[in-house]
């Protein structure tokens, strides 16, 4: 159970939405419609494959996950079906599917 | 009935989301029950998902309050999970960059995953869209979506007890991501980045409060552009 205080609570809270927003705006709201050098343009456009995998990988593998081979086999799905049919919700829908179809199976 | 262009491109952002709503529906409403399960209250819980938007961090902070970890690392840690989204903002820049600031605005406060991972695919692909039609498709994919993550905690934090908390949701999170990450591996310069990433987070997993992510994000941006300068030199001398 928490036991923080309403007004820590509420820190945390007000906290969190101010340093979220923040982070979300800095260049938006700094950059704005200035042109960014071409060099870094070209670093931008590999941000979804630079952030989403270390973002994933921890959670499947690694110290903190609970690596379980069902839960690899799936994703290992997910990835094929979706460098395969170049579309999210085949993806989504063959690495949840299996996930829980098989889950229910197994036990 | 014909809509104007910014509407269609609304449209095609609300369905190509459509996806997303089966993680999220069910996110949100195990947040909300986690949430109320811990203790706190119905505004309280809505305070989350309304002002913060942003479900591995609140899951992050909600974890660390029930450990009752001080305010100031529970602020810290669910800030780091946050600051991916910096990179989000950067790269989302060029392309409506030339909206008005409260547009921008609005826009930071609904830059999400999934509205910037689907908005940079499309951008990329269809890079002669106006500002309207990119701002149309970007906040088609986001305002459904965080319609959805409202209601859905309010579902999750007013049913609290009856919803199942323990079914295996949270692999839905990193199967989403990966969906999304793997139709763009279409050249060697992306599956290099992805590859560098995966590689050093987990190398890196050491390093605290999620600076190790960081890290290797920039690591693998830096591959993928690096592969990509390699492979045009090559195409050009041969």
């Amino acid at each position: 159970m928490i036991e923080a205080s309403p007004t820590q609570i509420w820190i945390i809270i007000i906290g969190m939405a101010i340093g979220t927003f923040l982070i979300r705006f800095s260049f938006l709201g700094l950059v704005g419609d200035r042109p960014l050098p071409a060099w870094l343009l070209r670093l931008l456009r590999y941000t979804p494959v630079a952030v989403l995998p270390a973002v994933v990988a921890p959670m499947l593998i690694g110290a903190k996950a609970d690596t379980d081979p069902l839960r690899l086999f799936c994703a290992a799905v997910t990835i094929v079906i979706g460098v395969w049919t170049k579309n999210v919700l085949w993806a989504i829908l063959a690495g949840l599917g299996l996930f829980f179809g098989l889950g229910a199976v197994l036990g | 009935m014909s809509y104007s262009p910014a509407t269609q491109q609304f449209l095609k952002g609300a369905k190509d989301g459509l996806p997303f709503h089966i993680v999220i529906w069910p996110f949100a409403a195990i947040f909300g029950a986690i949430a109320t399960q811990a203790g706190l209250n119905v505004v309280e819980v809505m305070g989350f998902s309304i002002l913060v938007i942003a479900g591995s961090a609140q899951l992050a902070a909600l974890q660390l309050m029930t450990d009752n970890a001080p305010t100031v690392i529970v602020l810290a840690t669910a800030l780091a999970v946050n600051l991916r989204m910096g990179m989000y903002s950067a790269a989302i820049t060029p392309h409506i960059g030339k909206a008005s600031l409260a547009t921008r605005a609005f826009a930071a406060y609904m830059l999400y995953d999934q509205p910037y991972a689907l908005a940079s695919i499309k951008f990329e692909k269809e890079p002669d869209l106006s500002l309207s039609e990119k701002l149309g498709y970007f906040f088609g994919v986001a305002i459904p979506i965080g319609i959805a993550w409202y209601l859905l905690t309010l579902a999750g934090a007013l049913l609290g007890e009856m919803i199942p908390t323990d079914i295996g949701v949270d692999f839905a999170v990193p199967i989403t991501f990966l969906a999304v990450v793997a139709p763009m591996l279409k050249t060697l310069a992306h599956v290099a980045s992805a590859l560098t990433s995966v590689v050093l987070v987990l190398v890196l997993s050491f390093m605290p409060y999620g600076t190790g992510l960081l890290v290797a994000a920039v690591a693998a941006l830096l591959v993928g552009a690096q592969v990509e300068s390699w492979m045009e030199k090559r195409k050009a001398a041969a």
